[in-house]
């Protein structure tokens, strides 16, 4: 068996190890010891990965592996990975153990949990090893539907009403993606021949431009939903906010990701034309995201809601940063996944964590909350400064990189919308602060929350494993960013050779 | 009639070697014995599914009447795959005291039906369907009536009987007008005089409306509700699936073989009912309270959606239906499963019983919610492929507003199976349906559903031999 799909079989033999084993302390024990084997698995692979760059191999994707699967439909089971999956899945590995320790605590049919948590990491791991349109629109599908169950038996607040609104909203985004691969599976042969959905086999042909007119919005918004791309972005603030901790973490740490790269890899890199004609429309909308985001979040009394917002804005930028088309502003994006997917996933780990003691999100019922529970109020703190974009961590290097790269279009147009994304820094600077100031500075507002006890080992565990993260990235970025880079080349090449601008 | 004649007709044949014995069993064995009938009805019919699968020659008898090749071998295969399900699914219910005199009467009807279905799916002149049709559609009147004590029961045939017997007119008067202007009733030779004049679209409509019944599309679709409702649950369930699947298979090969002529007539009829039965059915299927009258509404949708394999003529339609509905067999058969197992158990059928369902029997949850995902189209289970299928066959004769317009339908679908699921998972109970366990044959046809579920979508060859099978326009 090759390592790729050993991503897929380890979270299949962990499910099956919960269900098989007996009390709620075994469950926690088997899932993080097999999320944990997970993670080693990422970093064996991101050294196989860059050994083999390093040894000279220069093809595109890397451990690839074909098979047959469904012959007079030419459906294959085919992975693959460059260095832009290998950072995903990283961040996915590093995700899925922090949201395990982050729910140490779930009472509540435990095994269901974990079981639906294991697996919503399974499509989303299936889905950035796919290089085989019909296998990566299969794992999309299977990473959202445990959602519903997740959201609906184990989240807060209007949960049944959040659960369903999320569910459909971006199954509605898998009809249009669903249209849109069909669409490209049966143009990627023009001269004739057998149709393919090859993800590398159809990017060396060029789709008919009829075709790409029609099927790359459908591709683009059918993944923008899941990105949070305005007006589709309404599931997100709901769903978040009545997800539980775990879930919160891995939707908008993950799932969300699962958007921006699969509009770069399937809507862009197949019908870079189409991309290109139609990118000013979805430049606007990724630029109303970004700054309407942040406005949102500004207004938020709820924590989980400010971060859901948060989250709006700075996917927008993923997108946005996507559609400028260069090698800067493209690895910018990536760089922005995974710095908000750690980010986020850490937001939500410690508003989670803040909830279960406080038991209550509204900021204005909490105060002073540094003196009570230091150790959570200053991760939080260091967040909040790695989402306003402070040097030495990572949302810095991301945002930098997509601005430059924003900038680097001559015209107008693109400099007028780039200011605009650029003044979501100084929003996102306001209501990042203010969340702070209000709730873990000054003295104590409410005496219920004068005795709160501070982070337990498994709470420990699960934020300093993304805190890590966060700084390792801010502050030696560049062996990510070239290992994307090297990646993006071809990529980029392919589209400049179009039609340069 | 030689050996290799008996060989050609043997799944009509055994079925009538069947009947009888199991009508000379009913005279033979005393009273007491009444049970085993079903028994011996179950196995005799698990061999007979068993010899439709060994290889045999194709060819027509009686003159080019009755016609066997390798595709409606499969389909009669595919159906007689349900049926053994159907049979093992209602064999606990038939050990109810107020059915025990009636076993051999329920097997009886079942296969004449069943013979019915065999003879239409073989045919090859026109009185011949003709012929297959009523009696695949007759006895199940009967069936249908079945609690003869209940009301609804009652109506249920007596709605069946009557709309069925309007739409047979209906599709008489447009076969008169197909032999008034071909002046035949075979297949071929119709095929062949066909001409695309106004007279000849008027019958081919009047046709459709008459196959639009059977297979219960939008507008036609309206007996279907009461009737599923007043039904016995196995009753219901063998109608939203065999009949239907005949039906489909039948009107599949007609519309391909007797009526390539008018593709593009049948095209836009097709277009605009599908549509329709899509979004109606899904419309009300968001209403219903009754199960029955839920997984009703819900085999209306599924309808609409295989009218997509049917839309483009192609050999892929073709495969895709036939896959899509073995696969529709045991999702909807395994739905159908657990609303039996319950409805055997406490009588109660409606959504809010199911309330807390998973913290009383998880297993019966779990399988309920994968057939509800089967028939939603969620992967990694089998409905997924099906679905994917159909939407590439129409997608590749470029129906692609239509396509996107049925996936729109199946998020419908999704909210509110969802319901289901969320009755059962997230809704609490202060009366939730005891725990309770199974016999064996339910067991069963629960675990071979389960089985085909995950199986046939994950297991190529399947579909690559379905595939091989079909033929396009």
């Amino acid at each position: 068996m090759d390592i790729l799909t050993l991503f897929v079989v380890i979270p299949v033999l962990t499910m099956t190890g919960i269900i098989l084993v007996k009390d709620t302390r075994q469950v926690r024990v088997v899932a993080a010891v097999g999320m944990g084997i997970q993670l080693i698995m990422a970093a064996v692979l991101i050294y196989l990965y860059l050994s083999a760059r390093q040894a000279g191999n220069l093809a595109e994707m890397l451990f690839v592996r074909d098979i047959e699967w469904f012959k007079s439909l030419n459906i294959h089971y085919a992975v693959g990975v460059d260095g832009i999956s290998v950072a995903m899945i990283a961040l996915t590995s590093l995700v899925v153990v922090a949201g395990i320790y982050a729910s140490w605590e779930v009472e509540f049919l435990t095994k269901e949990f974990f079981v639906s948590l294991i697996l919503l990491a399974t499509g989303v791991f299936g889905f950035f090893i796919s290089i085989d349109l019909f296998t990566m629109f299969l794992f999309y599908e299977l990473a959202v539907i445990p959602m519903y169950l997740l959201i609906g038996i184990w989240g807060s607040g209007p949960k049944e009403y959040s659960a369903m609104k999320l569910t459909l909203m971006l199954m509605g985004g898998s009809a249009l993606l669903l249209v849109g691969i069909l669409g490209i599976y049966f143009n990627s042969a023009p001269g004739g021949g057998q149709v393919t959905f090859n993800i590398l086999e159809i990017s060396k042909i060029s789709m008919p431009m009829s075709a790409q007119r029609i099927f790359f919005p459908l591709t683009f918004v059918g993944f923008g939903v899941l990105g949070a791309l305005f007006p589709f972005h309404t599931w997100s603030p709901d769903g978040h906010a009545s997800a539980p901790t775990a879930v919160s973490m891995l939707h908008a740490g993950v799932l969300m990701k699962l958007g921006g790269y699969g509009a770069f890899r399937v809507a862009i890199f197949l019908m870079p034309q189409a991309a290109q004609e139609l990118s000013w429309i979805f430049i606007i909308l990724t630029s109303i995201s970004v700054v309407y985001g942040a406005f949102g979040a500004i207004v938020q009394k709820d924590l989980k809601y400010i971060n859901a917002y948060s989250s709006v804005s700075h996917c927008g930028l993923v997108l946005f940063a996507v559609l400028m088309m260069n090698q800067t502003a493209m690895n910018g994006a990536i760089i922005q996944m995974i710095s908000h997917g750690l980010m986020t996933a850490l937001f939500f780990a410690l508003i989670g964590m803040i909830y279960g003691r406080t038991h209550t999100r509204l900021i204005n019922e909490m105060g002073g909350l540094m003196k009570v529970i230091p150790f959570l109020s200053v991760c939080y703190v260091i967040a909040g400064l790695a989402s306003l974009g402070l040097p030495g961590l990572s949302g810095f290097v991301a945002e930098m990189t997509i601005f430059v790269g924003a900038f680097q279009h001559p015209d107008t147009f693109h400099r007028v919308v780039t200011i605009l994304a650029v003044s979501s820094i100084v929003i996102t600077a306001v209501y990042i602060l203010r969340v702070v100031a209000i709730l873990l500075l000054g003295p104590t507002t409410n005496e219920h929350h004068d005795h709160l006890t501070d982070a337990k080992w498994f709470e420990k565990v699960s934020v300093v494993t993304l805190i890590v993260s966060v700084a390792a990235i801010g502050l030696a970025p560049f062996w990510l960013s070239s290992m994307i880079g090297t990646s993006l080349q071809p990529i980029v090449n392919k589209i400049l050779a179009l039609n340069p601008f | 009639m030689s050996l290799a004649n008996f060989s050609i007709m043997r799944h009509e044949l055994l079925l009538i070697a069947a009947a009888l014995l199991v009508l000379i069993a009913e005279i033979f064995w005393n009273p007491q014995k009444r049970g085993y009938i079903s028994l011996f009805s179950v196995i005799l019919f698990a061999l007979i599914t068993f010899a439709g699968f060994i290889p045999s020659p194709s060819g027509s008898l009686f003159g080019g009447m009755y016609v066997v090749d390798g595709t409606r071998l499969l389909m009669k295969n595919v159906l007689n795959i349900g049926v053994l399900l159907v049979f093992v699914q209602s064999m606990t219910w038939l050990k109810k005291e107020e059915n025990e005199e009636k076993i051999s009467e329920y097997f009886l009807l079942l296969i004449s039906t069943i013979i019915g279905m065999n003879y239409m799916i073989s045919s090859g002149h026109f009185l011949m369907f003709y012929i297959g049709i009523e009696l695949a559609t007759i006895p199940i009147a009967a069936l249908a009536a079945f609690d003869r004590y209940k009301n609804k029961s009652a109506e249920a045939g007596i709605k069946l009987i009557l709309s069925s017997a309007l739409s047979s007119g209906i599709l008489l008067y447009g076969l008169s007008m197909i032999y008034g202007t071909t002046g035949t009733l075979y297949f071929n030779e119709i095929a062949k005089l066909f001409v695309n004049n106004n007279l000849q679209i008027l019958a081919f409509i009047f046709f459709f409306a008459g196959m639009g019944f059977k297979i219960s599309i939008v507008p036609f679709h309206l007996w279907t509700a009461d009737v599923y409702e007043g039904s016995p649950v196995n009753i219901t369930s063998y109608l939203s699936v065999i009949s239907k699947g005949a039906a489909v298979f039948i009107f599949m090969i007609l519309l391909f073989t007797v009526f390539p002529v008018i593709i593009a007539t049948w095209q836009k009829t097709i277009y605009v009912t599908s549509i329709l039965t899509m979004t109606i059915a899904n419309l009300f299927a968001i209403r219903q309270q009754n199960l029955k009258r839920f997984l009703a509404f819900s085999s209306i949708s599924q309808a609409g959606y295989i009218l997509l394999g049917l839309i483009g003529g192609n050999q892929l339609g073709m495969a895709s239906v036939i896959y899509y509905i073995l696969v529709y067999i045991f999702s909807n058969l395994g739905a159908f499963g657990v609303v039996i197992a319950i409805s055997n158990k406490t009588g109660k059928e409606n959504m809010d019983d199911y309330n807390g369902l998973y913290h009383t029997n998880p297993g019966l949850s779990l399988i309920m919610t994968l057939a509800l995902f089967s028939l939603a189209g969620i992967p990694p289970v089998a409905g997924f492929f099906g679905k994917f299928f159909l939407f590439t066959a129409a997608a590749q004769k470029g129906f692609y507003l239509l396509v996107l317009i049925a996936v729109l339908n199946t998020i419908i679908s999704l909210f509110y199976y969802l319901l289901v699921v969320k009755a059962m998972f997230i809704n609490k109970s202060e009366t939730p349906i005891e725990k309770f366990r199974n016999d064996f044959p339910t067991r069963l046809a629960l675990g071979i559903c389960v089985a085909g579920i995950v199986i046939t979508g994950f297991a190529s060859i399947i579909f690559e031999v379905i595939k091989n099978l079909s033929f396009g326009v």
